[in-house]
């Protein structure tokens, strides 16, 4: 990985995963490369708070098993920092609606035992008003933890959070785009895309449609029209073949199912018209999407018939 | 909505459905008093499609290319939930390859799923930046789904049976070629948000929901695992082949929108945890079991007999579903994904009921939003994770 950074491994990547085409380029031998394997540890460590990355590396003792606890879930006091305080209390006074709710639902001696631990567990005098007893609670556990108050007056001092944001907004500032400027720049394309419908012909010219009618059958969104007769030379050919481009929902299973090819999805992607009539494609527009779009659909099925 | 009739300075204003933030066309009556929350009702049905009567009027087949309009930023579990359905209705079994690629697909799209939950969620609570960044990350998403599927969003990729085609070549490398790239993308925006003293101002504390509630309103997903319940359905009724991987599921205890969003962030992680096991354990062979494209019919047919009928490479329309019903799941981005449905030894499915986790988990939004301020609706509302599509199908 080059020193060079995240943004660098973003175009990198990027440029990797675009212009590279998929069917080239040697396979690299996963298992012996140790950097495909292992994760990668991160180019910096994040300064996660050690409330937050204690919360995030619980202890399952009991991920498998089947967690629904019978008793009232009390919500477990994280250590916050000061700013928070109001927040915290909101939580907390939540969380003591609703254990009163709960015990008034067990009855009296569990709210007895329930006080009696809420009250005498916590070591604070039992007569006290409950909010003001939280309060120093809290106040306590804060002045214990000098560390934590150590790094809160440093954070709110030199407003590193703010600083460490707007260093990595600034870090993208002077990187280059990953934006593509659209209709003169146009991002690669796979060889499965669906787009814009075409009526393929042989290289005799002859065209491929057979009016199997199976793709009529398929369209999920009965999207295509068929109708067909015998030609003079006795084969069976299409009188029509009618696709409503906006009904269609682009699926593809027209061209799955077709058995000659004849009908297929091209790449393109850009026929939008003022009117909706120019969207009800008749065979005449899509036989001559398939002589304009010919070499690029040809190149796909190739491609893709390794696959299918 | 009940109200005291003596109360005379209160507000009523709609939010939506043409709000920014309301993920859609989400329509909220919310009663103000002064900033504060006194009620507050969702009206739905602005994105209303008739998905499941559309469903009774295709075969399973034809119905797949529509799924992906229900929850259009997970696709891949609407289409895994179409398949999961009748597979499991008339026992069909898929190949290891097929699984393991279906594994890899769910977990990008979940991927790509927080990713947009990120967005916006930071996006409505005052941050734009992040919604810039994870726009990147996603188009690499969408970059590997199209390469393997033909289309960015409506891909149409997993089959009865198996999945379309096979992987092409070289995308296993740029898949995990992604897979490093995105946990360096991850650190970025936990350097970003998580310690950030606004975000956390904003979101701690607020949108409080316990355990027992979470079950009582029938939550799932990452709404149900934020208070502390470790309930997913990957590990807890394993579908496809994710008993294989070595994954942890993601909880937090407390409860709140702070929690919903560590929960995401460490879910994208172990997504990624599996898309790599996944893709150094794929195993060859084929990646569709032609099988299930045999007509039903003919189910007692030898191999190769002169009635021995199937469809060799075409989709097959004619799938039928006996006569029996079923509820199958999967745990979707957004939480539990489940079908109902009832067979009715036809092509069309008689029944086919949708439960979407966004429609649940959003019924619990009156009840959080209620005394809290004005602004923290947009908190609570981003931290369920809704999508429209989905809600009103």
């Amino acid at each position: 990985m080059p020193a060079s950074g995240i943004a660098a491994r973003a175009d990198a990547g990027r440029a990797c995963i675009l212009s590279d085409p998929w069917t080239c380029g040697p396979p690299k031998p996963r298992p012996g490369n140790p950097h495909r394997v292992s994760l990668l540890p991160p180019p910096r460590a994040p300064r996660l708070h050690p409330t937050i990355s204690a919360a995030t590396n619980p202890q399952p003792g009991s991920s498998t098993s089947l967690p629904l606890d019978p008793t009232p879930s009390h919500p477990p006091r994280r250590r916050r920092r000061g700013r928070s305080t109001m927040a915290t209390l909101l939580a907390r006074q939540a969380a003591q609606a609703l254990r009163a709710r709960q015990t008034a639902q067990l009855g009296p001696f569990a709210s007895a035992m329930q006080g009696h631990l809420r009250t005498y567990f916590n070591a604070g005098t039992p007569k006290r008003f409950k909010e003001d007893e939280e309060k120093e609670q809290l106040a306590k556990e804060i002045a214990k933890d000098w560390n934590a108050v150590f790094e809160r007056g440093i954070n709110t001092l030199f407003l590193t959070e703010m600083v460490r944001g707007l260093s990595l907004t600034l870090k993208y500032f002077f990187d280059r785009n990953v934006t593509i400027n659209y209709p003169f720049e146009k991002g690669p394309l796979s060889p499965r895309f669906r787009g814009e419908h075409a009526l393929r012909r042989y290289e005799s010219g002859e065209e491929r449609c057979i009016a199997c009618k199976l793709c009529e059958a398929i369209c999920p969104a009965q999207a295509i029209t068929i109708e067909a007769e015998e030609r003079e030379d006795g084969s069976r050919r299409t009188t029509r073949y009618d696709i409503d481009m906006t009904k269609c929902i682009y699926c593809g299973f027209c061209q799955e199912a077709c058995p000659v090819d004849a009908i297929v999805e091209g790449p393109n992607f850009e026929f939008a018209t003022e009117t909706h009539e120019e969207l009800l494609y008749d065979k005449e527009k899509l036989l001559e999407n398939g002589d304009r779009w010919e070499t690029e659909i040809a190149e796909n099925l190739r491609s893709e018939s390794l696959y299918r | 909505m009940s109200l005291p009739l003596t109360r005379k300075d209160l507000m009523i204003v709609n939010m939506g459905p043409q709000h920014p933030s309301m993920h859609g066309v989400l329509r909220l009556i919310v009663t103000l008093d002064g900033e504060d929350v006194i009620d507050c009702e969702p009206i739905l049905g602005y994105l209303h499609r008739g998905m499941e009567k559309i469903a009774e009027n295709r075969t399973i087949i034809q119905y797949l290319p529509y799924v992906t309009r229900w929850d259009y930023l997970a696709t891949m579990f609407t289409e895994a939930i179409t398949v999961n359905a009748p597979e499991f209705l008339e026992n069909i079994q898929i190949p290891q390859r097929a699984s393991y690629i279906r594994v890899i697909m769910l977990e990008l799209s979940r991927i790509a799923s927080h990713l947009l939950w990120l967005g916006p969620f930071m996006a409505d609570i005052g941050a734009q930046t992040p919604f810039f960044y994870i726009f990147r990350e996603r188009e690499l998403i969408y970059d590997l789904f199209e390469a393997a599927t033909g289309m960015r969003m409506m891909h149409n990729y997993f089959r009865i049976g198996g999945v379309a085609a096979d992987l092409p070549y070289g995308w296993m490398d740029k898949c995990l070629d992604f897979c490093d790239y995105f946990l360096r993308g991850v650190v970025e925006y936990q350097q970003l948000i998580t310690q950030n003293p606004i975000f956390l101002e904003r979101v701690e504390g607020v949108g409080f929901i316990s355990g027992e509630e979470a079950v009582n309103w029938g939550l799932s997903g990452p709404m149900l695992r934020a208070s502390g319940i470790q309930w997913d359905l990957r590990k807890i009724d394993p579908y496809e082949s994710y008993n294989q991987f070595d994954w942890k599921v993601q909880w937090q205890k407390e409860g709140d929108s702070l929690a919903r969003y560590l929960v995401r962030i460490g879910e994208m992680k172990e997504s990624i945890k599996i898309i790599q096991q996944a893709v150094e354990k794929i195993p060859g062979g084929p990646y569709e079991n032609l099988e299930a494209r045999r007509f039903k019919n003919a189910k007692n047919s030898e191999w190769n007999d002169f009635e021995y009928r199937f469809l060799g490479k075409k989709p097959s329309p004619n799938f039928e579903l006996s006569k029996q019903e079923l509820y199958v799941r999967v745990e979707a981005p957004k939480g539990e994904l489940g079908i109902y449905l009832v067979g009715d030894d036809s092509l069309f499915p008689w029944r086919w009921k949708i439960r979407p986790p966004g429609f649940i988990n959003l019924q619990i939004l009156p009840q959080l939003v209620k005394k809290m301020k004005l602004a923290d609706i947009m908190t609570i509302l981003g931290s369920i994770d809704i999508i429209m599509g989905e809600v009103d199908r």
